[in-house]
C-alpha cells in the first residue's frame, strides 16, 4: 500500500463564514443593527427581547426577530405580541442557528425587507456551547446569563463569554433571593472578556432597560 | 454537540477534495482544533465514525492537534499563550488581554489517500509514500 498526504488547511466552517460575511454585508448596505442573543435555556431571552422590541417600537424604531429553536413556535407567539414581526425557526434537533438557516428565513419573509428595519435580533437556540461557533453575520453578539445561574458560567463557557461583544445580566429583581453575587459575576465575566459591556438588567421591572437601549441606539449610530 | 455538524462538514469537504484521486481510500485526516473553539475531542471522534459511515473515509483514523490560545499583550508588545482559557491575562504582566491571535481554529490541515497505485498483490504491510 502506497499512501499520500493532501494538504488542505481549510476552515472547517468554511462554507458558514462566507455566507455570514455575505449576510453581514446585506445588513450593511441596508443599514440594519442584528444582534444576534446567545444564552443557556432559561435564562430569559425571551422575556428580555419582548421588553426590548416593545421599548424600541415605543420609541418608533422598526424592529424585527428571528427566533431559533428546536420545535414550537411558542417563543414567536409571545414576541409577536409586541407588535414586531417575528419569524420562529424551527432547527428540528440542531443545537445552533447557521448563516444558511439566516439566509433561508430572510428570503421570503412576508412583509420584511432588510432595508425596512432598524433593528434586527436573532434569537438563538438556548445552548451555551454550539452557537459560539456560528457566525450568523451579526454586528453584535450578545451573551445573557440570568442571576439564578452560577457566578461563574463565564468561565465555564469562555468560548462563548469571549467571543461576545456586550453581556447581559439578566432577572437583577430576583438577585437578593439567589443569592446572586454580582461582583463576583462581575469579575468573572471580566475576565473572560476584559472591558465588555455588561448590562444588568430586569424584564419584569425594566432595570437597565434605559442603559441596555442607549447602548442599541449609540450602536446603530455608529453603523452610519 | 455540534461536533456532528463539524465532522460532517469534514467528511464533505475530504470527500470533494477526493475528485482528482478516483479510487482512492482515506486513511487519516488531520485536524488544527482551537483550545478555545469549544469542542470535544472525544466527541469529533465518536461523530467521525458515524459521518464516515458508507463514505471513502470511513474507517480513516482523525488525528486532532489542540492549537492553544494566543492572545497579544499590549503591554509587552509581545504575543503570549495562555495557561488556561479561565483568565484572559498575560502571564507576564498580569494585564487583562484583548486581542486573541490564535486559538479558536476550527480547520482541517490534510488528509492522507491509499490510491490503490502501486499496490503489489497480496502485500499487507504498506509503507508510508
Amino acid at each position: 500500500m502506497t499512501t499520500r498526504i493532501v494538504e488542505l488547511r481549510r476552515g472547517i466552517l468554511k462554507k458558514n463564514d462566507e455566507l455570514a460575511a455575505g449576510l453581514r454585508e446585506r445588513y450593511a448596505e441596508a443599514g440594519v443593527l442584528v444582534l444576534n442573543l446567545v444564552s443557556s435555556p432559561g435564562t430569559g431571552k425571551t422575556a428580555f427581547l419582548e421588553r426590548t422590541l416593545r421599548e424600541l417600537k415605543a420609541h418608533g424604531a422598526r424592529v424585527a426577530a428571528l427566533v431559533g429553536d428546536l420545535e414550537t413556535d411558542n417563543d414567536a407567539r409571545r414576541l409577536a405580541a409586541s407588535g414586531a414581526p417575528v419569524r420562529q425557526i424551527n432547527t428540528h434537533g440542531i443545537c445552533h442557528l447557521d448563516a444558511e438557516m439566516i439566509d433561508k428565513h430572510l428570503a421570503g419573509w412576508e412583509g420584511v425587507e432588510l432595508g425596512g428595519l432598524d433593528y434586527l435580533f436573532i434569537e438563538n437556540v438556548g445552548n451555551l456551547v454550539c452557537p459560539s461557533s456560528y457566525d450568523l453575520g451579526e454586528k453584535i453578539r450578545v451573551a445573557l446569563l440570568s442571576v439564578t445561574e452560577g457566578e461563574d458560567k463565564p468561565l465555564k463557557y469562555p468560548t462563548l463569554f469571549n467571543s461576545a461583544d456586550a453581556a447581559v445580566i439578566t432577572k437583577m429583581d430576583i438577585a437578593e433571593p439567589c443569592g446572586f453575587d454580582r461582583e463576583l459575576a462581575l469579575r468573572n465575566i471580566n475576565e473572560i472578556r476584559p472591558g465588555i459591556r455588561i448590562f444588568e438588567t430586569s424584564s419584569k421591572t425594566g432595570a437597565g432597560m434605559g442603559e441596555w437601549l442607549a447602548y442599541l441606539a449609540e450602536e446603530r449610530s455608529l453603523r452610519g | 454537540m455540534h461536533e456532528l455538524s463539524i465532522v460532517s462538514s469534514v467528511v464533505e469537504t475530504v470527500m470533494e477534495s477526493l475528485a482528482p484521486y478516483p479510487g482512492a481510500r482515506v486513511v487519516e485526516v488531520r485536524l488544527r482544533v482551537g483550545a478555545l473553539s469549544a469542542v470535544i475531542e472525544d466527541s469529533l471522534q465518536f461523530c467521525f465514525g458515524i459521518a464516515s459511515e458508507g463514505t471513502p473515509v470511513q474507517g480513516a483514523r482523525l488525528v486532532v492537534t489542540i492549537v492553544p490560545v494566543v492572545m497579544h499583550c499590549a503591554g509587552c508588545g509581545v504575543d503570549v499563550e495562555l495557561k488556561s482559557v479561565q483568565s484572559f491575562r498575560c502571564p507576564q504582566c498580569d494585564a487583562p488581554c484583548f486581542d486573541l491571535r490564535q486559538g479558536r481554529e476550527l480547520e482541517i490541515e490534510s488528509f492522507e489517500i491509499d490510491d490503490g497505485l502501486e499496490t503489489t498483490g497480496g502485500e499487507e504491510i504498506g509503507v508510508k509514500a
